[in-house]
């Protein structure tokens, strides 16, 4: 064998190395990505029927969204609809679920926006997802609206790096439970905020933001203000039907 | 054979690589709040131990020395993502609730420590059991944490609630301390007092 210490050997054993171990991860993450994909799937599904307040666990959300969730919209700023997914069968370019908001919100004007519409014992609620930045990383969740596509019948939020205990509050289901029953909007502009309590005047549009984490607490109040603002548009048509 | 033996009963104990050694701690605090996370934490450092250990081992011999720190990275930080990708594909939930712990444990001192101080001169056979060992060594110690901290901090054990509704009405509550690391440095302390009382030998004269 080539002497160990030689430099030529070193470049080789790296090399080798590396390449092997680069493989092995390739075939670990295609094999796998199918499970994980799945799983990725049920917690978007448990995270739809939380905002509408179904409890839910792992294993029955496939189950409830199927039973609840009896359409999904994807519409655009101009209110106009691009796909719909009805009964397991798709009319339009991609499944609502698959969008992913985060890319969408990107893209400006030509954003294709997700809205699940949700049959909850005769009533109808709409759910529209959001996503927006927090004070470090994403924070994103969805926003239940009754029938009369103004009040608040539950919401959810979710983060991926705030501060446990400050930011991170935002998860503990006391933060999400204000907004229920709270208005959205007020001559079709979005009124929903989050403000400090002191700084309160008003109650039917106005949350408590989080004690010690006013950026993540802003994050939240221009999130609900971007995202839901984008479907003033599709909301007008569905009340003129 | 008495020898191989050593090699999984020692770290159990007298060179438990927590209670003695001080390692690996910053991870022991932050997964212990509750018994799942912390026993499925222990399960993927053994199994990050033990592969990692085997492979360094088999490789001891062609490692040139220059290197061989780089290549232990390599080889743990594969074993880690594989656990990470394993974990996130069958145990969804935990994997979120362990977030950033599971890549970190690259940089658990155990997994590095046993690579340096064992693989690199030891046959594959005794670096497996050693892994096992330290692993366990390992898990012994967060079991603990985790059932201690889960259990009155939170009133229940792997997600189930075990104290009674009786001890509540009767003006019992939840100790809140538990759930924060402090409390399990705190903890921590206290094992290895215990752990010192209990083998004299262990105490620095």
């Amino acid at each position: 064998m080539a002497n160990k210490e030689s430099n030529s050997y070193i470049f080789m054993y790296s090399t080798i190395l590396v390449v092997v171990a680069a493989a092995v991860l390739a075939v670990a993450a295609v094999g796998l990505r199918p499970f994980q994909k799945k799983n990725q799937e049920i917690e978007k599904k448990q995270q739809l029927l939380t905002a509408v307040g179904i409890e839910n666990d792992v294993k029955n959300a496939e189950e409830l969204y199927k039973k609840y969730f009896v359409q999904e919209l994807a519409v655009n700023k101009k209110g106009e609809v691009i796909s719909t997914y009805e009964n397991e069968t798709l009319k339009g370019e991609a499944r609502p679920f698959n969008i992913e908001l985060s890319k969408e919100l990107a893209k400006g004007d030509e954003a294709m926006l997700p809205i699940f519409v949700c049959n909850q014992d005769g009533k109808t609620v709409y759910v529209v997802p959001v996503h927006g930045k927090g004070l470090y990383d994403a924070i994103w969740g969805n926003v239940a609206i009754a029938d009369d596509l103004n009040t608040i019948v539950g919401v959810l939020f979710d983060h991926k790096g705030e501060t446990p205990g400050l930011g991170a509050e935002i998860t503990n289901p006391a933060f999400p439970a204000q907004f229920k029953g709270k208005q959205i909007f007020e001559n079709d502009e979005v009124k929903l905020s989050v403000v400090k309590s002191s700084k309160k005047t008003n109650d039917t549009f106005e949350a408590d933001a989080v004690t010690g984490a006013t950026n993540t607490s802003n994050g939240v109040s221009n999130m609900l203000k971007d995202c839901l603002s984008n479907y003033v548009e599709y909301f007008k048509t569905l009340k003129t039907k | 054979m008495a020898n191989m033996l050593k090699l999984i009963k020692n770290p159990l104990s007298k060179e438990n690589p927590i209670a003695v050694q001080v390692l690996g701690i910053c991870s022991a605090l932050a997964v212990t709040t509750q018994l799942k996370p912390a026993v499925v934490m222990a399960l993927s450092v053994t199994v990050v131990v033990v592969l990692s250990n085997v492979v360094v081992s088999l490789l001891r011999n062609t490692i040139p020395s220059r290197i061989r720190i780089i290549v232990q990275l390599v080889i743990v930080s594969l074993m880690v993502i594989l656990v990470d990708q394993f974990l996130k594909a069958f145990v969804y939930d935990v994997s979120k609730q362990l977030s950033v712990f599971v890549g970190l444990i690259i940089t658990n001192c155990i997994v590095m420590g046993r690579l340096e101080a064992f693989a690199l001169a030891n046959k594959p056979l005794p670096s497996l059991l050693d892994g096992i060992g330290n692993g366990l060594g390992y898990a012994v110690i967060l079991i603990i944490l985790g059932f201690i901290r889960e259990l009155f901090g939170q009133g229940s054990l792997w997600g189930y609630k075990i104290m009674p509704e009786s001890f509540f009405e009767a003006g019992y509550v939840n100790n809140g301390l538990m759930t924060m690391p402090a409390m399990a440095l705190i903890l921590v302390g206290i094992i290895i007092w215990v752990h010192r009382s209990r083998n004299e030998d262990l105490c620095e004269k």
